[in-house]
């Protein structure tokens, strides 16, 4: 049971949720930028949440099905095809063997996921599937869908077809904004930032350059003016906003380095990295709005269990 | 501006930081390992990871367990617990490198920058006892406190697109390894055919904050010889 791919797209990549519990060694958790939707997509084939699908960046693939399977697409709007036939997003359908799914081109938001019933079964490395590319390793060999590819897929139970048509709930689609605000919590290291400077980071607009990529967002706009430039360098989690040197923001995201040395203005909150990961790199513009902690923790506590009531129980 | 240490700040909504100083410090690197073996031994419900670094120890947590403010209530705790428990004596290795030559391009910069020969680089480097003080930047990297002062070297103008696993190099006041190659702008003086990064294993890397390392200085023959019987270990 495999999926053949005849074209590998922009940068179509294997990703679970990540690999948390090796910072300490140097190890970012990549997994899906956008983990929501991933989640979402899983639900609907009948996958466990942190089963491996496919981040498909800007310009999908071309998948052969080499035996029938049930698959679901979220996230970005690229167009998905079944043989040439436009087919729901948020929805799991059934495909053929020797069927072909594509993507027709991009109408919103940066990257879709596919997730296919029994998952993609690439070896995991450290408990996890998801690809790191800058390391080389996790997913396909640590690198994105080349033509000639197999992916394996893990053994489903059911009559597939029976599975095929299940939407998710309509409060499970997020409406993005394509320039967004993000909420962040403010620091650890604000007071690096002269009042003047933090004013210049909560008031304007960022673009975000087109060199971003899934380990940090390069953003331009207003310099930010340090009082110190840099600290002794320290651990960064995904979502911190550095400020280096030239005052321009860089926001990490999930294969971000485990530590640096330029101070953290804000972090970005949990709940609002899905409306980054969705952002277009040398498109979309964004704004940032300080939230206390209690008020982001009460949105990740919101979105999760809206998300694990519908996992639980298929009602939304 | 006056700062009152150790201090617990958010990191977020899944994460908060104890900062025990502003510097690089033995001391204070003691500390930030007491508060994350306290938290080792006694790890509170909700607790995911934690990160030493040279001067602060970043914790997560998941914000569905706890509430920033319980999370840092149950930090301050273990802060008063990890001052009173004894660390353990730290390990201690030895890592083999060939000095200079291709393995080491930059030992001839390094040596000019601060007036020495390349064997004084070797005697000063080999003759050290270093802490590691965290792994960071890459999967693997060990940063490594306690260079000679006669050592230490600016970081590369440009830094090089690819440098191989096991170079050990210098930037400023520090030393360090490369666990897997990546670009990098250290000066590289050596490299050690031991494996820094095995993702087959548990834990992932040979070095953990607070281990002693000392460097053996070994020939071509011998690091040859090393790859041969341990290379497949490699990620």
């Amino acid at each position: 049971m495999a999926l053949e791919v005849l074209d590998g797209g922009w940068l179509t990549t294997v990703q679970d949720l990540g690999r948390p519990g090796y910072e300490r060694y140097g190890i970012p958790v990549s997994g899906a930028m956008d983990f929501f939707a991933l989640r979402v997509a899983n639900g609907l084939v009948g996958n466990p949440p942190g089963a491996a699908g496919l981040e498909i960046t800007l310009v999908g693939p071309v998948l052969a099905a080499t035996e029938p399977c049930l698959i679901a697409v979220t996230g970005a709007d690229l167009t998905f095809q079944v043989d040439g036939r436009e087919m729901p997003m948020w929805m799991s359908v059934f495909v053929r063997r020797g069927s072909v799914i594509s993507f027709g081109g991009r109408r919103r938001g940066c990257r879709a996921y596919l997730a296919i019933a029994g998952g993609i079964e690439v070896p995991p490395i450290l408990g996890s599937r998801s690809t790191y590319l800058p390391g080389r390793f996790g997913g396909l060999d640590g690198r994105s869908l080349q033509p000639g590819d197999r992916l394996p897929i893990g053994p489903v139970s059911g009559h597939l077809p029976e599975q095929a048509g299940r939407r998710s709930p309509p409060h499970l689609i997020p409406a993005w904004d394509d320039s967004p605000t993000v909420r962040v919590v403010p620091g650890p290291q604000d007071d690096h930032f002269i009042p003047e400077g933090l004013e210049t980071f909560f008031r304007s607009e960022y673009q975000i350059l087109p060199t971003s990529d899934r380990m940090g967002y390069r953003l331009e706009g207003l310099p930010v003016a340090h009082r110190r430039a840099e600290i002794i360098s320290d651990g960064v989690p995904p979502g911190a906003v550095q400020i280096p040197p030239d005052g321009q923001p860089l926001v990490m995201m999930v294969d971000h380095q485990t530590t640096g040395g330029y101070p953290k203005i804000a972090t970005v909150i949990t709940a609002d990295l899905p409306l980054l990961a969705q952002c277009v790199p040398g498109e979309s513009r964004v704004r940032f709005r300080a939230v206390r902690v209690s008020e982001a923790q009460h949105a990740y506590r919101e979105v999760m269990a809206a998300l694990e009531q519908w996992e639980r129980t298929g009602v939304g | 501006m006056a700062l009152t240490f150790p201090r617990i700040l958010p990191v977020g909504d899944a994460a908060l930081v104890v900062e025990f100083g502003d510097r690089i410090d033995p001391e204070i690197h003691r500390q930030v390992l007491a508060l994350a073996y306290a938290l080792e031994r006694e790890p509170f419900p909700g607790l995911r990871e934690t990160v030493p670094t040279y001067r602060s120890l970043l914790i997560y947590y998941d914000p569905r367990q706890l509430l920033w403010d319980e999370a840092r209530e149950r930090v301050s705790d273990a802060l008063e617990r990890g001052t009173k428990i004894p660390l353990p004596e730290p390990r201690e290795l030895d890592i083999p490198v060939v000095y200079g030559g291709e393995f080491g391009p930059d030992i001839g910069f390094v040596a000019a920058h601060n007036g020495l020969s390349e064997a004084d680089v070797v005697r000063l480097h080999a003759g050290s006892v270093y802490t590691v003080y965290m792994l960071g930047f890459a999967p693997g990297f060990v940063y490594l406190g306690g260079l000679p002062e006669a050592l230490a070297t600016p970081r590369l103008r440009t830094p090089r697109p690819s440098v191989p696993a096991g170079s050990v190099g210098i930037a400023g006041l520090q030393t360090g390894i490369y666990g897997l190659s990546t670009p990098g702008g250290w000066q590289l003086i050596g490299r050690t055919p031991m494996p820094m990064l095995d993702l087959c294993r548990q834990p992932p890397t040979l070095l953990r904050p607070g281990d002693r390392v000392r460097f053996i200085p070994i020939s071509v023959e011998e690091f040859a010889a090393w790859q041969r019987s341990d290379g497949a270990g490699s990620p």
